[in-house]
């Protein structure tokens, strides 16, 4: 059971998947304008990032060390969540049609997110098992999505300081991320 | 449309990195020193031509509705091949690189010339624009490294040139440094295009 918490809190806090590994930089740019929109992405990639751990640690299992085909990592895992993404989608669509209004937009931009293609290889590096995979996913969604909506509050803010007009959009947003990141290295002392 | 106006355009007025904010991951993950900033650029150059080549070659046999995982399937084929040649002949640069050697496969810089580009464009063009482009990506990353490694080490190209009192700033070697640095960068980049009045 401790294995696990460590896990899940590691991949929350102490390799936060945006802030310490950066991965999925550009949706933490591109969508965390407005608090709204940055949980509607974080949701998105909650959902996708648990399929895809159990998809691709079976592929890698059963598919790939079980012919020797471990050079196929790459294309073969892209192309798994590339179709995965597409699935859901049309899933949500049929079944939630209310879900799909919120995530809608969303799902697409999940393709080229690396912090999903990052989890999947990151399990499988780790040689985590099949629960461990899960638990590390849901660990590196939290920690995505924690780092989406707190910088999206700050930038809310930011939106109404007085700022040279330089610095204004993306320049201060990842000067905010860094001291962001500064405060997440705090955790790495608990492990 | 000119040969080297395609090319020169990824440099400076149509800077990946610096200007159109794409392909940020890598940027961020890999600039503690100057050395990896250029392994890492020179590597996503490489794959840049060469699906560029490859996209604008098959653009009229690609169909237009599965063109996105077809441009992927070609993407990651010249990034397994750069992963393993790196592997084999330069290991030291692939253990520092590391997770961000198979992650070019989702670095929208990439995806977005095969696109924007490539798939519209003739050979000569999209060859010129994926030099461009991908000069430009591997200047910015030798900047953002070669500032963080000045800063947080005190020496350029593994080259230490600061006197022994020099005490470095520890927060630029880590991930903090990464965000601020390239925050920095951009403004710098801002200032620099109001200048010469680009927009």
């Amino acid at each position: 059971m401790g294995e696990y918490f460590a896990i899940l809190f590691g991949a929350i806090f102490i390799y936060n998947f945006v802030l310490t590994r950066f991965l999925g930089i550009c949706p933490f740019l591109g969508v965390t304008k407005r608090v709204e929109t940055s949980v509607g992405m974080s949701a998105a990639v909650v959902f996708v990032m648990v399929m895809a751990s159990i998809i691709t640690w079976l592929i890698q299992i059963y598919i790939l060390e079980e012919f020797g085909l471990q050079y196929l990592r790459t294309i073969a895992f892209i192309l798994v969540i590339a179709s995965l993404v597409q699935f859901v989608e049309m899933a949500i669509q049929k079944l939630s049609p209310a879900l799909y209004e919120g995530l809608g937009v969303f799902l697409p931009l999940i393709t080229t997110n690396c912090a999903v293609l990052g989890m999947a290889i990151l399990n499988i590096q780790e040689q985590y098992n099949i629960l461990q995979s899960i638990v590390h996913a849901i660990g590196a969604a939290i920690g995505f999505a924690i780092a989406m909506v707190v910088l999206a509050g700050i930038r809310e803010r930011l939106e109404l300081a007085t700022l040279s007009r330089y610095y204004k959009g993306a320049s201060v947003a990842l000067i905010a991320a860094g001291i962001l990141s500064v405060a997440f290295q705090g955790f790495a002392g608990m492990m | 449309m000119s040969i080297t106006k395609e090319f020169s355009k990824g440099i400076i007025k149509e800077n990946p990195v610096l200007r159109l904010l794409l392909g940020l991951c890598p940027v961020l993950g890999v600039t503690t020193t100057a050395m990896n900033g250029l392994g890492m650029g020179l590597a996503s150059t490489f794959v840049l031509l060469c699906s560029n080549i490859v996209v604008s070659l098959l653009r009229s046999v690609i169909p237009k509705k599965v063109r996105i995982p077809c441009f992927i399937v070609v993407i990651a084929t010249f990034v397994t091949i750069v992963d393993m040649s790196m592997n084999a002949f330069l290991p030291d640069l692939h253990a520092n690189l590391g997770l961000f050697i198979p992650l070019i496969v989702v670095n929208c810089m990439i995806l977005g010339r095969a696109e924007a580009f490539a798939s519209k464009n003739s050979l000569p063009y999209s060859i010129s624009d994926g030099i461009g482009m991908g000069v430009g990506f591997t200047v910015a990353l030798v900047l953002l490294g070669g500032m963080r490694e000045i800063l947080g080490a005190g020496a350029i190209f593994d080259y230490s040139f600061t006197p022994e009192a020099f005490e470095p700033f520890a927060v630029f070697a880590s991930p903090a440094g990464a965000f601020i640095g390239l925050g920095f960068l951009l403004a710098g980049m801002n200032l620099l295009s109001k200048k010469l009045k680009l927009d």
